[in-house]
């Protein structure tokens, strides 16, 4: 029998959510350190909030909604957009032109692994900022938190939901070509785009039906349709497009975002740039 | 004469070779980069592919470790394809690429414990950090680092692992003489262990110090794989005899310097000025090497 010198047996490596749990710790660490990205992220919904909160504050929207009541729904969710989507699309592009994902890769990291650090950073960046948004909408600008536990559950939900389904269209987009400087530029100019589209600024009933239709297909959409259902009166649902909250189509594009969005970029995550 | 080429150890098993390598072939836009390169790296043996920039060393070392592409060519790593390999294959090699990347706003420290939960048995970050001198420089961002001590950084991050073979691509680039002579030792260090050293390197010094083969890489192919010392033996067989005949230097290269040092001395009955007996060095030899048609590609 030919005997040969083994290395001692290897342990397999560390679980992919072991390294998950290290990137969060890591992601956050980082962001802690970026002041720039620390006070955008956190002051730009209320500066928003103040902004329109001012200027607007006495228009009144169907169904007896004072604006500001239905701009926090839509500040909130697009402060969440900010923090997941464009956050994490500009921040991977970044750290591939710089290397790190080559660091990733060459370590076997399971791209879903990287993907959960990703999230993570973005749950608790989110809850941050709405928990320095609502106050300022709260006391600064007389909106109504919501009522009962149902519309905190439903806010709940729909912010994490949310979070997570911009975080994986995040990921997608960080897998375009182009620098990281590019990507940028486009990034932000979309998310403006979108914002538009999904009822941020205007009362959505009120765009033209095409762009609701090209808005649907984006998870903002619907992040800010269920943010209304849990700020607005439950009267003001009669004044939606299709007459209602819509909680299970919400949810499903939502979670379905998540799930297609992620196997999706399992495979096709990219850890370099393309070969020259 | 006989020839002086120097066999390798031929691998009875394929599992004692690390890495093997036939025609390997790579082109960027219709260039071809590698055309045809053959490679046999034995465990335990620490080989230096050395070669002019833009050789095709990186790419070389890259379609090795799994991250690049190959046009054509099988390559057979630990004994799997490194196009298909895994996580548990991974888990196995060290890479020494010529960027850190880790995060510029983390501290050395901070960067090693991080990269250690990779890892299922990591080295300890003290014994990393000693191992490259970067004790005092723990507590220091990445970001404010020396190209130097970035490259050392690198290495600890190459090794933290436990490799059973290690690539390192370029590792001393940047790295000043003390830096160097102590990045040496730690390579030393890991052949003790047993493990399997691929390295790249333009230093020639480099590689006659840590290899115990070098393969000199020369328009996309191994144009020659030998010990340092016998590197390029035909082309040292070459001796040059030279003196000064009435102010003129005059030059004989030669395979028989000492037949045309017999002649000499027998038409000089008197001294023979400036008389030298040369024979290329290693960096001589190197240079005629990579100097093939189709060389400096």
């Amino acid at each position: 029998m030919i005997t040969t010198l083994d290395a001692p047996a290897r342990p397999a490596p560390p679980s992919a959510a072991r390294i998950a749990l290290a990137r969060t710790r890591l992601e956050l660490r980082l962001f802690a350190r970026e002041r720039q990205q620390v006070v955008f992220s956190f002051a730009y919904p209320i500066v928003m909030m103040v902004v329109f909160g001012s200027v607007l504050g006495g228009d009144v929207l169907p169904g007896g909604v004072p604006f500001p009541q239905y701009f926090l729904a839509g500040i909130a969710a697009t402060g969440i957009m900010l923090t997941s989507f464009q956050s994490i699309a500009t921040s991977i592009a970044g750290e591939r032109e710089a290397g790190q994902l080559e660091r990733l890769q060459v370590l076997g990291t399971p791209p879903v692994a990287y993907f959960a650090g990703k999230a993570g950073l973005v749950l608790v960046t989110a809850a941050v900022q709405l928990a320095l948004l609502l106050p300022v909408a709260h006391w600064g600008y007389d909106v109504p938190l919501p009522a009962d536990v149902a519309d905190w559950a439903t806010f709940g939900w729909v912010a994490v939901l949310g979070s997570l389904a911009g975080t994986v269209l995040g990921i997608a987009v960080a897998g375009l070509p182009g620098s990281a400087q590019s990507l940028t530029t486009g990034v932000t100019a979309f998310a403006v785009v979108l914002q538009f589209f999904s009822g941020v600024f205007f009362a959505f009933p009120e765009l033209p039906g095409w762009m609701q239709q090209v808005a649907a297909v984006f998870p903002l959409k619907w992040l800010t349709q269920g943010m209304r259902s849990a700020f607005l009166p439950d009267q003001a649902a009669a004044f939606e497009v299709a007459g209602g909250w819509e909680h299970g189509r919400t949810a499903l594009v939502l979670v379905a975002w998540v799930i297609i969005g992620v196997v999706v970029c399992t495979r096709t995550f990219r850890w370099r740039q393309a070969d020259r | 004469m006989t020839t002086t080429e120097w066999a390798p150890p031929a691998p009875t098993t394929a599992d004692a070779a690390a890495v093997v390598v036939r025609g390997l072939g790579k082109s960027y836009g219709g260039k071809a980069v590698l055309d045809g390169l053959d490679l046999e790296v034995v465990r335990g043996e620490c080989f230096a592919l050395l070669g002019p920039n833009g050789a095709g060393k990186t790419t070389t070392i890259e379609v090795l470790e799994g991250v690049r592409s190959r046009d054509a060519g099988e390559v057979q790593v630990l004994g799997a394809d490194p196009a298909t390999a895994g996580r548990a294959w991974r888990a196995r090699i060290g890479v020494v690429s010529q960027g850190e990347g880790a995060a510029q706003a983390l501290t050395v420290r901070e960067a090693l414990d991080h990269f250690a939960a990779y890892h299922s048995r990591p080295r300890a970050t003290a014994e990393l950090l000693a191992a490259v001198g970067l004790e005092e420089k723990a507590g220091t961002r990445v970001g404010r680092l020396s190209g130097g001590q970035r490259r050392r950084l690198a290495v600890a991050l190459g090794v933290q692992g436990r490799p059973e073979l290690v690539f390192l691509d370029e590792p001393t680039t940047g790295m000043d003489p003390v830096a160097r002579r102590q990045f040496w030792e730690l390579v030393r260090g890991l052949r003790a262990e047993g493990t399997t050293v691929l390295l790249t390197t333009h230093y020639l010094d480099e590689a006659a110090e840590l290899a115990d083969r070098v393969g000199v890489i020369a328009g996309g192919r191994l144009v020659e794989v030998a010990p340092p010392a016998e590197l390029g033996a035909e082309l040292r067989r070459v001796a040059t005899v030279s003196w000064l005949d009435g102010g003129a230097r005059r030059s004989v290269r030669t395979e028989a310097p000492a037949a045309v040092l017999r002649d000499l001395l027998a038409t000089t009955p008197h001294e023979v000025p400036g008389l030298t007996v040369t024979r290329p060095g290693l960096e001589d030899v190197y240079l005629q090497l990579v100097d093939t048609p189709g060389g400096d590609r």
